[in-house]
């Protein structure tokens, strides 16, 4: 083998791997979306996150618009404040509802934004008032059993 | 109590062994160390790493990448048959790239390569060494181990990642064949579903750091029991073998602990 | 700096093995311009005296002195530059074979020197030219004989003209003609050279006929030195029994064994 026909196969196949590595990172995973915008990042509290994650999605009208950047613990209020990163082309009203949502039945839980009707938008750093915490099935379920001994007494009277 | 006998002569050769080990692993660290010193050869004349990564990458393409193919394939098949179960088949795409890309991928490339290519090197650096042209490279006053050993090393270390990815992108082809075109899950859930959920970041960086780890570590078993193979026949063919079989067993030990540290760890 | 003896080795003592000496307590000196012989049984250390000329082993005790240095005293590229006025011949040749003859012989020039490839190329010719084999050139080792190999490693022993050229068992398993022109290359090189020759060899008859000064080892010792007829005509019976290849004598033709009776009545478990 030649030389220059090494240093062709050589170029051949640095070639190829970088061409993989660039299909993997464009193709198959989510290099071309967010992590290049612009984004700007609000905060909200919630009493109960339920199974939310840190790189969940947050979704308005179904439309990824954001992820959750860091999930902290206020010792104060022993609530959680959960903070998002929301890409710049999207903005929001200061009167914004967040609340936490299942995807699906069983599926992961992501923070859904319902957009207000206030003129001031969600500025750098500012906080959503308005939230909703994740429904807990637990308590669901006791709930749904506490109405229906209820019922039971009531008919019974 | 242990006094003489069959009983304390096999706790010596234990300890025995385990010390020699031991010894060998610091000799091993010695010698990376003066190879990586006096890789300014392998740099200076990139002609001689760039033969090596001929040898080490080009050659062993056809293997890792039908490999890859195949082993896609095999995931689609079988992930198929469980998730549907669950409703969820057009996760497939999921489940393809994500075992490809975080552990398939870096390390059954991995083992491929230490047997292919790992194994060559120590035969080529073992033989050299037995037909005295080492001896013959120091007489003439040219330092063995940057002119032979550092252009394979770095020849290595530059090809792993490279068949790693190759590997993973021709697995999710063959994923997408099967799991798509065959079976006939639609190809945008697979795709979409795909791209929602493989980060670049945490699973394809990650991904190539392991490769990089894999082959710095095959690598340097597989030039380190070359050099050190005693010059004769027998003794070439046992560093091969030792070569391949260390190789494996450090790849998938190197596996456990960088996936524990990068893919495990908790929600926040 | 013109020196009368190239290799000076005082008080040698050395074993791989610290227990088991290979050397013990020897002394050779080695005249400039010479072709000097070291001959001995197989195992007798002369190969090994060789690698600490070469300074691969350094002797435990006593000193080696080759080309005005002290062996021990160099650093690692103090021993580099001893070693680029040196040249040796390994056993079978040592070729490179992932290279040409061409390739073999211009290894030395290019990893020591920068020259153009016009210059480089006459100067692979003139080596090559001068173990006869230009014409081979373009082959690959393994397209070589035994005898081929060996010259094409003798040229590119001489690439960098060197001042003390080593040869370890040059005529090892050589056909009677490959054999003269061995002998015939280590005289010529060494006068057009200017150099000086060590040959390690156990072909006693070859070699009286090409050295102009022996010295006989064994055991680690020097039992016997002197020119080619002072060897020939040697009374000391292990010399004789060497040069004139009687299979009995100082090395006796039986093993050591227990009373030979005593194992004919044994069966063997």
């Amino acid at each position: 083998m030649s030389r220059s026909m090494i240093d062709l196969w050589v170029g051949v196949f640095v070639a190829l791997g970088i061409g993989a590595l660039l299909f993997l990172a464009l193709k198959v995973g989510n290099l071309a979306t967010f992590s290049t915008n612009q984004t700007y990042q609000v905060e909200a509290k919630f009493a109960n996150i339920g199974g939310l994650k840190v790189r969940g999605p947050v979704k308005s009208a179904g439309v990824v618009v954001g992820r959750v950047a860091t999930i902290r613990f206020d010792t104060e209020s022993y609530e959680a404040i959960v903070s998002m990163t929301i890409d710049l082309s999207y903005q929001f009203p200061r009167d914004t509802t967040a609340k936490i949502l299942t995807s699906g039945i069983l599926g992961e839980q992501y923070v859904g934004l319902e957009a207000g009707g206030d003129g001031v938008m969600l500025k750098q750093g500012d906080r959503i008032r308005l939230t909703q915490s994740a429904v807990v099935l637990e308590n669901l379920i006791s709930q749904f059993l506490f109405n229906k001994a209820a019922e039971g007494k009531d008919e019974k009277k | 109590m242990i006094g003489a006998g069959p009983l304390r002569s096999r706790f010596e050769r234990l300890g025995n062994t385990v010390t020699s080990q031991v010894w060998r692993l610091g000799y091993a660290s010695r010698f990376l160390v003066y190879l990586v010193m006096h890789s300014g050869t392998a740099f200076r004349r990139f002609r001689l790493t760039t033969a090596e990564i001929y040898f080490a990458g080009v050659l062993s393409l056809i293997i890792i990448l039908v490999s890859g193919l195949f082993v896609g394939m095999v995931l689609a098949l079988q992930g198929y048959e469980t998730l549907q179960r669950f409703g969820a088949s057009e996760s497939l795409g999921v489940l393809v790239a994500l075992s490809l890309v975080r552990e398939l991928g870096p390390v059954v490339a991995g083992l491929l390569y230490a047997s292919r290519a790992g194994s060559a090197i120590t035969a080529e650096i073992g033989l050299m060494k037995a037909t005295e042209q080492i001896s013959a490279m120091e007489m003439m006053a040219v330092d063995p181990i940057a002119r032979v050993v550092a252009p394979r090393f770095w020849g290595g270390v530059i090809s792993m990642p490279l068949l790693a990815a190759l590997f993973s992108a021709g697995g999710i082809f063959g994923g997408y064949l099967v799991g798509v075109q065959l079976i006939g899950v639609d190809a945008g859930a697979f795709w979409s579903q795909m791209q929602a959920a493989v980060d670049v970041r945490n699973d394809i960086m990650n991904g190539v750091i392991k490769s990089v780890v894999f082959g710095v570590a095959v690598t340097w078993i597989s030039v380190f029991e070359g050099y050190d193979a005693i010059p004769t026949a027998e003794g070439v063919s046992r560093a091969t073998t030792r070569t391949v079989v260390t190789s494996s067993l450090a790849i998938l030990a190197l596996d456990f602990v960088l996936t524990a540290l990068m893919f495990t760890g908790g929600n926040h | 700096m013109q020196q009368a003896q190239i290799v000076e080795i005082r008080n040698v003592s050395f074993g791989y093995d610290p227990a088991r000496p290979v050397l013990r307590d020897i002394n050779l000196a080695i005249p400039r311009g010479s072709v000097v012989g070291i001959m001995g049984q197989s195992g007798c250390g002369k190969t090994t005296l060789l690698r600490i000329i070469m300074g691969a082993y350094f002797p435990s005790t006593g000193s080696a002195r080759v080309l005005g240095h002290d062996t021990q005293q160099l650093g690692g590229d103090g021993l580099y530059a001893m070693r680029r006025k040196m040249g040796m011949l390994f056993q079978f040749g040592a070729l490179f074979t992932d290279m040409s003859v061409y390739e073999n012989v211009a290894f030395p020039l290019r990893e020591h020197a920068d020259l153009a490839p016009e210059l480089l190329n006459d100067l692979v010719m003139l080596k090559l030219q001068a173990v006869g084999l230009r014409g081979a050139a373009h082959l690959m080792p393994t397209e070589l004989s035994g005898g081929m190999a060996r010259r094409v490693a003798l040229a590119r022993s001489i690439a960098l003209d060197p001042h003390l050229i080593l040869y370890d068992e040059p005529f090892t398993g050589l056909d009677p003609i490959s054999f003269g022109v061995i002998v015939r290359l280590i005289r010529d090189l060494n006068t057009s050279l200017g150099a000086t020759s060590i040959i390690v060899t156990h072909d006693v008859q070859e070699a009286l006929d090409v050295v102009d000064y022996v010295y006989f080892m064994a055991a680690g010792k020097v039992i016997a030195q002197g020119t080619p007829d002072e060897i020939r005509a040697s009374p000391e019976p292990y010399v004789n029994q060497f040069v004139n290849g009687k299979p009995d004598g100082p090395i006796p033709f039986h093993y050591a064994a227990p009373d030979y009776a005593a194992d004919l009545e044994v069966v063997p478990a």
